[in-house]
């Protein structure tokens, strides 16, 4: 049994400790905001908080974060108010067919908790998710209205 | 046992209700229709519910591109109904083939959505409104022409009596159709044709949007599979002992000749345990296939004597023979994958009375055929419940990850599973972009005037693939995108007196496909960086070269001064900046960009796009910005990176470690030009696309001097001596 807080609910779990965190997360906890893209940390779409730090679940086992404190896409919105980098993503409707934005939205929600007033180079070399729908022009822009917000 | 907690009870209605078709319209699972309940629907295009909310049905699958909002606009438009209320469903494939079709096409490719359908959903919209209108008028006991409707409210104008759709739509469901149905000029358009907020965003920013690797079935169980790694290979033994028995696993299986899964309770127990279960592979004589026999197959069909004629005027081969200057040039473009960002997944529930898959497809129809197949069922006993896709691009058009799900399921009747593909599963069984060369050969009179082209086309046909039975007399004419003579789809812009456009075709043992774009990104490549040769050959400027020779086509022409004007053409760019452009015509679009480049110690930086469309009909102009950029990060991703190579019989590259796409970092501001001429419709997801290669590749040039040939700008050295 391995015991696991996400969003602030603890879980135990009988998995095997290797299972990385993305799948805990999807098939056990049943999750299924965060996303799975490629398996081994290159594309973002798996990206959670452990501990307010924007972390690619699919490459860390679950055993790994038994004492963490994880933050899903589902759990960054405070009691209902949606967090601000939703709000700015929402306003400028960045999503095309979304799948990579849940990750996109953590990575840059620790990022602003950071770097609050990131610039683009901040922003080049702090999110390097992937979107094979192309919206980086627009999450540039939703990143910079979420700061100013 | 299966670790899913959750339990949603929509999922459970699912095989009752889409069981009972015939007793009304039920579209499980789609969020905004589950309250819909007993709502008779006022046509098949439009519900309106007691408290107005309109429904609007959606064939066309939503993969990111917007249809979704672009359709409902589109019929909202007519329906003059209140846009704030609108919420949209999908059919089902089931539903269209038990009603005769009454939604007409599902497949979602080729950026047609919009431009195929647009009049048959403005007709449901508009009929639909005259009903609502007429039971108001009939209510009230006047004559119809005394009421108008706007944004769901009906009035009686001499007596100012109101009332709502949703009041009336019952009445109104229950009217004949009627038969001469106007539409309006686009001109008088308030929802359509303007930037509105796409209605399907909210879902994507908290993780609540429903993906088809998401959904969730009572006592569902997941697979894993591998698929032979050897192209076309077979399975010839496994040993399923190795998997059996393993914590989570429940059965082993193989599915049809080509491949093995592995059924379990969790993603990573059912891969883990494929991983480590022997399979042995027959390749035949596919191993000995690699990325250069395929080059040399395909450099034999540049100087073939047979080859198909795509457009031809005049007699190339002897202008060229006579031409006073010569210029030839040779390019190619590799296999690439699609690469979505959801990799394929469906799930299937059999049981010998009934099949049902939730998945995302782009071909909502084609997948139902192929689980009917699969299943060995009617189709009447078949259903497809279409999940919006994590991307498409061309990949979701095709339904074999359908086929192995059903497959699987066929084989634990009354289980649904889950089969999810890994991104290796993903990136070496796709359907690639075709492989292609081209040789082009170029001829001047002595007054410095074009007077021949012969472009000879030596590639991997995707028809012949996909539907052979749609080749003409062995052609596959979409080899042919953008550079036939007067097709609507997308013609030939330069008036050469003496032209000769041609393809060898030459198939290899690579499953080729529809790629965002199609043939029109390799085309316009060659078309665009030659012409760009062929002005610095001759010492001309390659706008003014260009413009010259478009003259007899004023819609390419337009687009290509746009961009130019926009981005300062002429005038001197920034220091260490370089330009490049290049114009094309797809998808029945007309488009143009101007890429500015700088390269620094090898290093190419893009720092801005100027792209220009004409897709005829603007129906959402926001939406179509964000098609235009997005086109550029996907067709840039392709120019710099995107390479699918060939070693044994084994596609090469197998994540995004090696099959790099481009990031945020390396993408430039896209300043999109949205220039409707409003006189005809062309598409919008595909077009652009094409010109952001040529556009960089020629920005290369005037920076570097250096000509590339073939992509991807990654195998190139790009340093200046
Ligand atoms: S799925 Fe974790 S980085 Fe891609
Ligand atoms: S929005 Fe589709 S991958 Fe990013």
């Amino acid at each position: 049994m391995i015991k696991l807080t996400v969003n602030g609910k603890t879980h135990e779990v009988d998995v095997d400790p290797d299972t990385p965190l993305l799948w805990v997360i999807r098939e056990w906890v049943g999750l299924t905001g965060t996303k799975y893209g490629c398996g081994i940390a290159q594309c973002g779409a798996c990206t959670v908080h452990i501990d307010g730090v924007a972390t690619r679940s699919c490459s860390i086992p679950v055993s790994a974060v038994a004492n963490n404190q994880i933050t899903t896409i589902e759990g960054l919105a405070q009691s209902g108010t949606p967090h601000p980098v939703q709000k700015a993503w929402v306003a400028l409707d960045v999503p095309q067919c979304g799948y990579c934005q849940s990750g996109m939205i953590m990575a840059v929600a620790a990022l602003l908790k950071e770097n609050p007033k990131p610039t683009d180079a901040d922003i080049d070399a702090a999110i390097t998710n992937i979107c094979r729908c192309g919206t980086y022009q627009q999450v540039r822009e939703a990143i910079h209205a979420a700061a100013s917000a | 046992m299966n670790a899913m907690p959750k339990f949603n009870r929509r999922t459970f209605l699912v095989s009752s209700v889409a069981a009972g078709l015939s007793l009304g319209f039920h579209i499980p699972f789609s969020d905004e229709a589950h309250a819909q309940d007993a709502t008779p629907e006022v046509n098949a295009w439009v519900v309106i519910k007691p408290d107005d909310t309109v429904v609007i049905r959606i064939a066309r699958s939503e993969m990111g591109q917007g249809t979704r909002t672009g359709l409902a606009q589109l019929v909202a438009e007519e329906l003059q109904c209140d846009w704030s209320k609108v919420t949209t469903e999908y059919p089902t494939p089931g539903q269209n083939v038990a009603r005769n079709r009454v939604w007409q096409n599902f497949s979602t490719g080729g950026s047609r959505g919009i431009r195929e359908s647009n009049e048959y959903v403005r007709k449901g919209g508009a009929a639909a409104r005259m009903m609502l209108i007429q039971a108001a008028a009939n209510d009230w006991n006047v004559p119809v022409a005394e009421c108008r409707a706007e944004n769901s409210v009906i009035t009686h104008q001499p007596s100012g009596r109101s009332t709502t759709y949703g009041k009336v739509a019952e009445a109104a469901s229950k009217l004949e159709a009627p038969k001469d149905v106007p539409l309006k000029a686009a001109k008088d358009w308030t929802i359509a044709g303007k930037p509105l907020k796409r209605l399907d965003t909210v879902a994507k920013t908290n993780g609540t949007q429903v993906y088809g690797l998401d959904i969730k079935l009572p006592g569902m169980l997941v697979a894993s599979i591998k698929e032979s790694p050897l192209l076309n290979g077979k399975v010839k033994s496994f040993d399923a002992s190795k998997a059996e028995g393993r914590p989570g696993v429940r059965k082993v299986v193989q599915v049809g000749d080509n491949a093995v899964a592995v059924i379990g309770d969790t993603f990573y127990q059912t891969k883990t345990a494929l991983a480590d279960m022997p399979i042995e592979w027959d390749g035949g004589e596919n191993v000995k296939v690699s990325s250069d026999t395929i080059a040399a197959m395909l450099k034999e069909g540049l100087g073939a004597e047979q080859a198909f004629v795509g457009n031809k005027a005049g007699d190339a081969k002897a202008a060229l023979a006579s031409a006073t200057k010569r210029v030839e040039a040779v390019y190619s473009y590799p296999f690439q994958a699609h690469a979505t960002m959801e990799p394929m997944n469906a799930t299937a529930l059999y049981t010998p009375e009934r099949c049902e898959v939730w998945c995302p497809t782009q071909n909502g129809e084609a997948a139902l055929a192929v689980c009917a197949e699969a299943a060995g069922l009617p189709v009447a006993k078949c259903d497809v419940y279409k999940q919006d896709l994590g991307g498409g691009f061309g990949r979701r058009g095709m339904s074999d990850y359908v086929r192995q799900a059903v497959t699987v399921a066929k084989q634990m009747p009354g289980t649904p599973i889950k089969l999810i593909w890994s991104r290796e599963d993903d990136m070496t069984h796709d359907f690639y972009h075709p492989i292609s060369q081209c040789k082009l050969s170029a001829g001047f009179d002595t007054a410095g005037n074009l007077t021949a082209l012969h472009m000879r086309i030596s590639s991997q046909s995707i028809m012949a693939y996909v539907f052979p039975q749609n080749l003409q007399n062995g052609m596959d004419p979409a080899v042919f995108q953008g550079l036939t003579p007067n097709s609507p789809e997308g013609h030939f812009g330069y008036s050469i007196p003496n032209l000769l456009i041609d393809h060898a075709m030459r198939n290899t043992a690579v499953r080729p496909g529809f790629w965002r774009g199609v043939n029109t990104n390799q085309n316009a490549i060659y078309v665009e960086c030659f012409m760009d040769e062929l002005a610095h050959a001759t010492g001309q400027d390659p706008l003014a070269f260009r413009q010259k020779l478009l003259a007899d086509h004023p819609k390419h022409l337009a687009v290509l001064n746009a961009v130019a004007e926009r981005a300062g053409w002429g005038k001197p760019a920034p220091a260490g900046i370089y330009r490049g452009l290049a114009q094309f015509m797809g998808y029945g679009s007309y488009v143009a960009a101007v890429a500015e480049v700088s390269v620094n110690n090898g290093q190419l930086k893009v720092h801005r796009i100027v792209a220009a469309t004409n897709s005829g009909h603007a129906v959402n102009p926001a939406q179509i910005e964000r098609q235009v950029a997005g086109s550029f990060v996907y067709g840039l991703s392709a120019a710099l990176y995107g390479e699918c190579t060939v070693k044994d019989g084994r596609m090469q590259q197998e994540n995004f470690d090696t099959y790099e796409v481009m990031r945020m970092d390396e993408m430039p501001k896209v300043e999109t030009i949205v220039m409707p001429s409003n006189d005809f419709w062309g598409g919008v997801g595909e077009p652009t696309i094409s010109v952001a290669a040529p556009a960089v590749l020629n920005a290369i040039f005037a920076a570097t001097g250096k000509r590339i040939r073939e992509i991807p700008l990654k195998n190139h050295d790009l340093k200046t001596a």
